[in-house]
């Protein structure tokens, strides 16, 4: 397998893109931000193709567009955290901006451009070159570093903001740079897994660790190890099965999983919820 | 995409008739006019109780419906429904999650809504996929729509509004007040679960024609604003229902005049709506604020 030169750069950049939506994803699910990200991975899909209608390169659009909204739904919202009604406004809107992009872009030019638009929406982790694939694992390094750097008060921040905040931390500030990074990981993402299915890898390994641990540093690292570990198998199958798309294989490991851990979760928690329950019983409450 | 130009002649009556000329283009209007009707209405809803995502998701959802019965050789309208109202089965289960936290719950559905458009890339691959059947699905088209189809939509619409009115008060009710209408012993759980189905009837409609990715222009936007404009139920449905006809009238015809596809229009026209009306509620409240002995804002 690793023969290929295609397999050792989809592993390459997946390791690191992977690694980077583990991490951050564990944030989006304990901060219940999935919107947002849903959001922002959906708008790297408009970037992507107004780049490409303006015939620069699609990386650009990429990076400047979802930072560019990550920053304006952290302004817009309270508390930089956005409200859902909101969101959905403006991300409908911006999705209708991302079909004029591809009308656009399909008319301008002709011949195979329409797999421009499949490549952003579904992923082309096969298809990235040598430098590709490099850039692509820098990038997502910076962002783990970044948040890495970030997480003791942006952990802090999330748990308890009230108590945060007056202990002088900079909740505001860090809510938006937190959403600054989740725009940098969407727009990565979105060249391994593609803008629609970006959510699996943030999502699931998040909410699968959650259900594993309560611990906050044990929940991130099995968050970013639970990607990764998609990430690897995903590409695995996809090879081996040739007519399973690799951003399929991937998110569907990683649903796999977060079902895996729920399970594990109702089994461990069973005996613990139903004393719970008992005793909630006992206070009158239903 | 459907780029169909048409000379606009800027006489409307005229231009009506040219329109209407096109059979396809007065079955996507009839079909625009119902699915206006039913998602202004079930979108009220959805925007009140906050289920912005999860409507979102069934939306989503729709996409692998219409791949699998793309693949499968059925009507797309099958796979449109069996697949929303499969993700509604699904979201119900997730949602009763033993009361936990709305962090996990949302967490889920985005799981759910990635593996399903996951699973919808599968299909599309595995049927060997034409490209723009792809966008189509995606981002909706109204050119392919016939009058079989205006039907089974007119009927689901009936179905979907008559359900909606019988359920209407004690689900308004348990979406302003949960714990209070709990307590006067209405069904929450059982109305969430119908809501739901509802919601997935709608977006299965409205995915038909906007596409999967789009049909929040017509499901949140309209209601989204009507709420802005007023807090009363029955008028802010209606409103949000007029909200979403016009959008869908208007969005429809300039498509059909200019080269640029519908989705863009539609979503354009709503959202434009909805920061028309954000606008002009800040500067009359900064106006309330400013002008000296204003009247208190009255409470809601």
């Amino acid at each position: 397998m690793f023969a290929h030169e295609f397999m050792r750069h989809a592993f390459l950049a997946g390791t690191f893109v992977a690694l980077a939506c583990g991490l951050i994803g564990y944030f989006v699910v304990l901060r219940a931000q999935v919107f947002a990200g849903d959001a922002l991975s959906h708008v790297a899909f408009t970037g992507a193709l107004a780049a490409a209608a303006a015939g620069v390169d699609i990386r650009l659009g990429l990076f400047v567009v979802t930072v560019g909204v990550a920053v304006g739904m952290g302004m817009l919202g309270r508390r930089a955290r956005p409200d859902d009604v909101v969101i959905g406004s403006v991300f409908a809107w911006i999705l209708g901006l991302g079909v004029l992009f591809l009308s656009i872009f399909t008319a301008g030019s002709s011949g195979s451009n329409g797999t421009a638009a499949v490549r952003v929406l579904f992923g082309s982790i096969l298809g990235l070159s040598a430098a590709d694939a490099r850039l692509a694992a820098v990038i997502a390094a910076i962002a783990v570093v970044g948040l890495l750097a970030l997480s003791r008060p942006l952990l802090f921040a999330t748990l308890d903001p009230d108590v945060a905040r007056g202990l002088g931390v900079p909740v505001r500030a860090i809510g938006i740079a937190f959403l600054v990074l989740l725009g940098l990981v969407a727009a990565e993402g979105t060249q391994a897994v593609g803008a629609l299915m970006l959510l699996g890898l943030l999502a699931a390994p998040g909410a699968a660790a959650r259900l594993l641990t309560y611990r906050p540093w044990w929940g991130l690292a099995l968050s970013g190890a639970i990607a990764v570990g998609a990430m690897w198998l995903g590409l695995v199958l996809s090879y081996e099965i040739s007519s399973l798309p690799a951003s399929t294989a991937i998110v569907g490991v990683a649903a796999l999983a977060y079902v895996a851990a729920g399970a594990f979760d109702l089994l461990r928690g069973d005996g613990r919820r139903i004393r719970g329950e008992l005793a909630q019983a006992g206070r009158g409450g239903l | 995409m459907s780029s169909l130009v048409a000379a606009l002649s800027l006489n409307p009556v005229s231009d009506l008739e040219q329109m209407t000329a096109y059979p396809f283009m007065v079955n996507a209007l009839w079909a625009g006019t119902i699915v206006a009707v039913m998602a202004g209405a079930i979108g009220w809803f959805m925007v009140l109780r906050r289920q912005t995502f999860a409507g979102h998701t069934l939306a989503v959802t729709a996409f692998p419906g219409a791949a699998a019965a793309t693949l499968a050789g059925l009507p797309l309208a099958v796979g449109y429904f069996g697949a929303c109202g499969l993700g509604a089965l699904l979201l119900a289960a997730v949602g009763r999650d033993r009361g936990s936290s709305t962090a996990n719950e949302s967490a889920a559905i985005g799981t759910l809504q990635a593996f399903g458009l996951g699973l919808g890339y599968l299909f599309v691959v595995l049927y060997g996929g034409q490209l723009s059947s792809l966008e189509a699905l995606l981002f909706g088209s109204f050119l392919g729509i016939t009058e079989g189809q205006v039907q089974t939509l007119l009927w689901i619409a009936v179905a979907a509004l008559a359900v909606l009115v019988a359920i209407g008060r004690p689900l308004l009710f348990a979406s302003v007040d949960g714990a209070v209408a709990r307590a006067a012993k209405v069904p929450i759980r059982a109305l969430s679960f119908g809501f739901l189905v509802l919601l997935a009837l709608a977006v299965a409609a409205t995915a038909e024609i906007t596409g999967a990715l789009l049909v929040f222009a017509l499901l949140v936007t309209p209601a989204a604003t009507a709420q802005r404009l007023t807090a009363r139920p029955g008028l802010g449905i209606a409103l949000s229902v007029a909200l979403a006809l016009l959008v869908t009238w208007v969005g429809l015809t300039i498509a059909f005049f200019s080269p640029y596809p519908v989705g863009f229009w539609v979503t354009t026209l709503s959202f434009g709506l909805y920061v028309a009306v954000r606008l002009i509620e800040a500067i009359v409240s900064r106006a309330a604020l400013a002008a000296p002995g204003a009247p208190e804002p009255e409470p809601t």
